[in-house]
């Protein structure tokens, strides 16, 4: 066009970012490339996967499948090179680190370039958010690394790590998983997704470039066949996933009883909240951001609207209007906003939702701009009318629409915010500091914004709650996944002790005390007899009875699940909890002579030995008292003017069993962290020693426990906990019994992504303070939520 | 001031169109940032915007020295802001800059400069620039530079009713200067780097648009901060409030701190995105700068000659 007719128009034009040096690094290697394993690139003969170009269809390059054999390569060669990278001083590794960060940023064109042909996303993006935080994370962690001696004292990498990344932040992904990983110690088999592996392919060269040691990184590539073998590979020790829900439910089953450790970063269906007083304009903008950044392929988009009825018609007037304005186009032009969807099949997917919404009666409303000819484009949307029971409102989209309702009050708002089984992020907009900081502290979500979406940075921790997954990426939260307590050496298998769950009266028992005695389970701080009417004997090591104990079933779990959900309120007040348990620990004392005395009779063991028991589980629940009102949060240093806070929270409801050793140490080493941190549990007692719960419900009672924090079931070990693993509204479980049962409950935790901490089947020695409580263990009962809030007047 | 729209006529404070409104500054500031970083505009487009941010210059000069040399000079600046080989090789007609804007002593020296080219002459008035006279004063400045010919007048608020919440009295006042405008177009000057927050900057946007301005304006340019993006976003979001409100379309001049060929391309991108085509054009939109114009003459000959250009070689304003 002339100069005279654009002056009419004052359109932008095109303003396309060269490819140049992509495509001439796509011909030098013929467009076909093999997996990085062991420092070196293998042949790529049986190259079958297409790597397409979502903007026009067109064939970038082919990559191979890897089969057994590559994945047993890649493992075997990262376990070679674990031992070295592992004992090199943190400095060593830092340095390694840090030239990648350089490197990256010293190629900072070439993968925005290639990221953007891979992947269909705009260049802008790519060259402002993908590729720098990439950079910044890998600067991150090249600190931790150098810092590693004093920051990590005491821990020791995991070994190799098996890492699987998703397609919609392909180098950024990479670089959350690669980064903490090795500024850990640790070596990595990853396996990018086969819709875009070049960047990583590119990275694999940068590494070569700066000559980290062979082995330490190795890049394999397939689909889910591949990602399979990964997760069973019996040499890796842990897994990290970012991607669907679906998808890591398998890969927890597949991994159960592997004693693989584990981090998932699933789907969202992020709640987005406008309250009245918001700055409206700014919310619209935030839309933009949240629900058509990335095509809206980001799990933690905020497309849930939830905007408060008041306003709601100015600001969907706001937003229709914004939408016509959004660009969609070339993804390297300069000035697209919104590029293509990955592939057919995801565009496929995206459109069969929005069909069926229509079909369902909603009113789709889409931006009319033009949309380029060829490739998976999808027009910016949203529906205006969405119900919280439409289909659309509850599954992931993971793409450019979102969906609308209404609410009246904050407390509605979080009815409805938390109204998923998902739990990401949330996008909270008001101007009033009471407003966001309370919608802020009661959405369920891991990462929380405030009038801010889609803000990331390596020292926020990021990740889910619900069935958005556990672990954290980023920060010093996001490190220790790829760290452990160092081992002195491997514990002995745990044996059960036998129980004879009978309902038969017993022939063969004594009458010890002048009046009978009844232990009934305790929940919701009442005593509760066992739904199925039968108790069983508890015996002492030579076979006399010692009592009878409730033979509890799947109701009185039910039971007991709801009146732990009833007792949420335990979770508010740390000062509150730390009183109760110092209490605790003085009816503990005052009854001490009787808990040791029963310790004594179910064990068998000496006196001395009971009464130790008793005393540290006394200095146990001091300990955790101590700690209760202390267990806090940081303040991460992440940009200017932005307040990044990362706050501990309860997991929830968190079901519990105990092992047959320490009856009365155990039980509450267990639950003492727990209730410290604002779970509520659901405890079973060790089958052998189960009578120890019925002092222990009357200390709780005289202790001011509010009823339902500690719930207390006996029963057969791994009956109740397979009803507890099976319970959706059970948050978490630790599992003490055999390698069997913990396999079991791993397996079953899948369907609501619990959180699992079991013993793997081996013992621990209850009495040693080293291995049995700990800030650690504060950790595992809690979850980290962080919250953004960017400010200035 | 080629006319497409209706004047504002003002109406009445209504206090409800802004006290509930709350501008987060770090929101606008991000919205800042993405739209100077995704919209790029190259070769013959952006040759083509620049020429328009030239049609929208008030090529200005505010100095305690300024004598009638100095303006006329500035004058025959206004009248051919960009070298007629440069026009001629992009196959453009003959471009003005929007206005000149001068102090009201300057007007008449302007008036005479700039007569028959069709430039209009603006005048700062009202006790230019921080408008601490008292009123009769500031509105017979007003009443001095129309008479001498200026057909748009520049007035500064006080910013002591925005800092104090007294809306009443910034309405009352902005229309009695607005009243002796007469047919003179008025811009409003909020100084918007003395208003402390961005919620000021849109509750005094709203009260001087009730009050019958036609432009909104940031700064004198004697302000510390002066335009920024996030202010001038701020206006941008008030005025097409006021539009939808009322109908109406009011003027933006963002003035102060623009000094480049890149300022002019992210202020038209902030325009079109936030407001849309006719706020590209100087009937809606100006741009208040002195030295802009020879970044931009200079970015020009680039365009034309593939070479970095010299300034000695493009006539001082």
């Amino acid at each position: 066009m002339n100069i005279r007719d654009i002056m009419e128009t004052m359109e932008y034009g095109p303003a396309p970012e060269a490819a140049t040096d992509v495509l001439a690094w796509l011909e030098d290697h013929g467009r076909i490339f093999g997996h990085f394993i062991d420092g070196s690139f293998t042949s790529a003969d049986a190259a079958g996967i297409e790597v397409e170009n979502p903007a026009n269809g067109e064939t970038l390059a082919r990559i191979p499948a890897a089969g057994e054999a590559e994945i047993n390569a890649a493992v075997a060669a990262a376990a070679k090179a674990f031992p070295r990278w592992s004992k090199l001083p943190g400095f060593e590794r830092s340095r390694y680190l840090y030239a990648i960060a350089r490197h990256l940023q010293q190629r900072e064109r070439f993968f925005a370039v290639l990221e953007s042909l891979d992947n269909g996303k705009p260049i802008r993006e790519t060259r402002n958010a993908d590729i720098p935080l990439a950079i910044r994370h890998f600067y991150h962690h090249a600190g931790w690394a150098a810092a590693a001696e004093t920051e990590f004292a005491g821990l020791e990498p995991l070994g190799v790590c098996g890492q699987i990344i998703p397609w919609n932040f392909p180098l950024l992904m990479l670089a959350w998983k690669i980064a903490p990983a090795l500024a850990a110690g640790n070596t990595v088999v990853l396996k990018p997704a086969d819709l875009t592996p070049l960047t990583a392919i590119a990275f694999a060269e940068l590494l070569v470039e700066v000559g980290l040691p062979k082995g330490v990184v190795n890049i394999v590539h397939g689909g889910a066949e591949t990602g399979a073998l990964i997760v069973r590979h019996p040499d890796i020790a842990k897994i990290a996933f970012t991607g669907s829900t679906a998808v890591g439910r398998e890969i927890r089953r597949a991994t159960a009883g592997s004693g693989k450790k584990l981090s998932l970063e699933l789907g969202g269906k992020s709640p987005f909240i406008v309250c009245a007083d918001a700055d409206l304009d700014a919310a619209v903008e935030g839309v933009v951001e949240g629900v058509w950044f990335n095509q809206g392929e980001v799990c933690c988009a905020g497309s849930r609207l939830l905007v408060q009825e008041g306003v709601a018609e100015r600001f969907l007037a706001k937003l229709r209007a914004r939408m016509e304005r959004v660009r969609v186009g070339d993804p390297l032009d300069k000035s697209t906003d919104m590029g293509a969807i990955v592939s057919a099949g995801q565009k496929a997917r995206i459109e069969g939702l929005l069909k069926g919404a229509l079909a369902e009666g909603y009113t789709l409303e889409q931006s009319s701009c033009p949309l380029p000819a060829g490739g998976h484009y999808i027009a910016p949307g949203f529906f205006a009318d969405a119900e919280p029971s439409a289909t659309v409102s509850q599954v992931e989209i993971f793409g450019p629409i979102a969906v609308t309702t209404t609410f009246r009050t904050v407390d509605e708002a979080v009815e409805l915010a938390n109204n998923t089984a998902y739990g990401l992020s949330a996008s909270i907009w008001s101007e009033n500091i009471n407003a966001a900081t309370e919608l802020a502290a009661r959405v369920k979500a891991g990462v929380v914004w405030i009038n801010a979406t889609n803000m990331f940075d390596a020292n926020a921790p990021f990740g889910g709650m619900k069935e958005s997954g556990y672990g954290r990426e980023g920060a010093r939260e996001g490190m220790a996944l790829y760290l452990q307590r160092a081992k002195a050496g491997r514990p002995a298998p745990l044996k059960p002790v036998a129980a004879d769950f009978s309902a038969v009266p017993q022939t063969d028992g004594e009458a010890a005390a002048l009046i009978d005695r009844t232990m009934k389970n305790y929940i919701g701080g009442k005593q509760a007899r066992p739904d199925g009417g039968a108790s069983y004997a508890v015996r002492d090591p030579k076979g006399g009875v010692v009592g009878l104990a409730p033979v509890s079933g799947r109701k009185d779990i039910r039971n007991a699940v709801e009146a732990a959900i009833r007792a949420k309120g335990w979770a508010t007040n740390a000062h509150g909890r730390a009183q109760v348990l110092f209490f605790l620990g003085e009816n503990l004392s005052a009854r001490s002579v009787e808990l040791a005395g029963l310790v004594q009779r179910m064990t068998g063991g000496s006196k001395a030995q009971a009464e130790a028991e008793v005393r540290q589980t006394l200095e146990r629940c001091f300990y955790y008292a101590g700690l209760a009102d202390k267990d806090d949060g940081a303040i991460h240093a992440t940009r200017p003017r932005h307040l990044t806070l990362s706050l501990k929270e309860s997991v929830g409801v968190v079901g519990v069993l105990a092992p047959d050793q320490s009856p009365l140490l155990a039980l509450m080493s267990l639950v003492l962290p727990l209730i410290a941190t604002g779970n509520r549990v659901v405890a079973v007692p060790s089958p052998a020693h189960a009578l120890i719960a019925q002092p222990l419900y009357q200390i709780f009672d005289t202790s001011d426990l509010p009823g339902g924090v500690v719930n207390l079931v006996a029963g057969e070990r791994d009956v109740l906990a397979k009803t507890l693993a099976e319970h959706d509204a059970v948050d978490g479980i630790w599992y003490h019994g055999t390698a069997e049962g913990a396999a079991a409950v791993e397996t079953l935790s899948a369907a609501n992504l619990k959180q699992v901490w079991t013993n793997d089947g081996l013992s621990l020695d209850w009495s040693q303070d080293t291995v049995a409580r700990g800030r650690d263990w504060m950790d595992r009962a809690t979850q980290v939520r962080t919250i953004w809030v960017p400010y200035g007047a | 001031m080629s006319e497409t729209h209706e004047r504002n006529p003002g109406c009445a404070l209504r206090r409800e169109w802004f006290e509930d409104v709350q501008i987060n500054r770090t929101a606008a500031e991000r919205r800042a940032d993405a739209i100077t970083s995704g919209r790029t505009v190259k070769k013959n487009y952006q040759a083509a915007w620049l020429l328009r941010a030239v049609q929208c210059i008030d090529l200005t000069t505010l100095a305690g020295d300024d004598t009638p040399g100095r303006v006329r000079r500035l004058c025959a600046k206004a009248r051919q802001p960009v070298r007629p080989d440069l026009l001629q090789a992009m196959g453009v007609d003959a471009v003005t800059t929007g206005a000149v804007c001068v102090y009201p002593t300057m007007v008449p020296h302007a008036v005479k400069a700039l007569e028959g080219s069709g430039v209009p002459v603006a005048s700062v008035a009202t006790g230019f620039p921080s408008g601490l006279t008292p009123l009769p004063q500031r509105l017979a400045e007003i009443r001095y530079a129309v008479e001498q010919g200026a057909r748009e007048i520049d007035i500064v608020i006080t910013r002591e009713h925005v800092l104090l919440g007294n809306w009443q009295a910034l309405h009352d006042e902005v229309r009695a200067m607005r009243e002796t405008c007469g047919e003179a177009h008025m811009k409003a000057i909020l100084a918007t780097g003395e208003l402390g927050t961005l919620t000021n900057v849109y509750r005094a946007s709203m009260v001087a648009m009730q009050a019958g301005a036609d432009f909104i304006k940031t700064s004198t340019g004697k302000e510390t901060e002066n335009a920024t993006l996030p202010v001038s976003l701020t206006m941008l979001r008030a005025l097409r409030d006021y539009g939808e409100l009322t109908g109406f379309r009011i003027g933006f001049k963002p003035a102060g701190g623009l000094r480049t060929a890149k300022d002019a391309l992210a202020w038209l991108a902030l325009m079109k995105e936030e407001l849309g085509g006719p706020w590209l054009k100087p009937d809606l939109f100006r741009i208040g700068a002195s030295s802009m114009l020879a970044d931009i003459e200079r970015q020009l000959e680039h365009h034309v000659t593939g070479r970095y250009a010299s300034a000695d070689h493009h006539a001082l304003s």
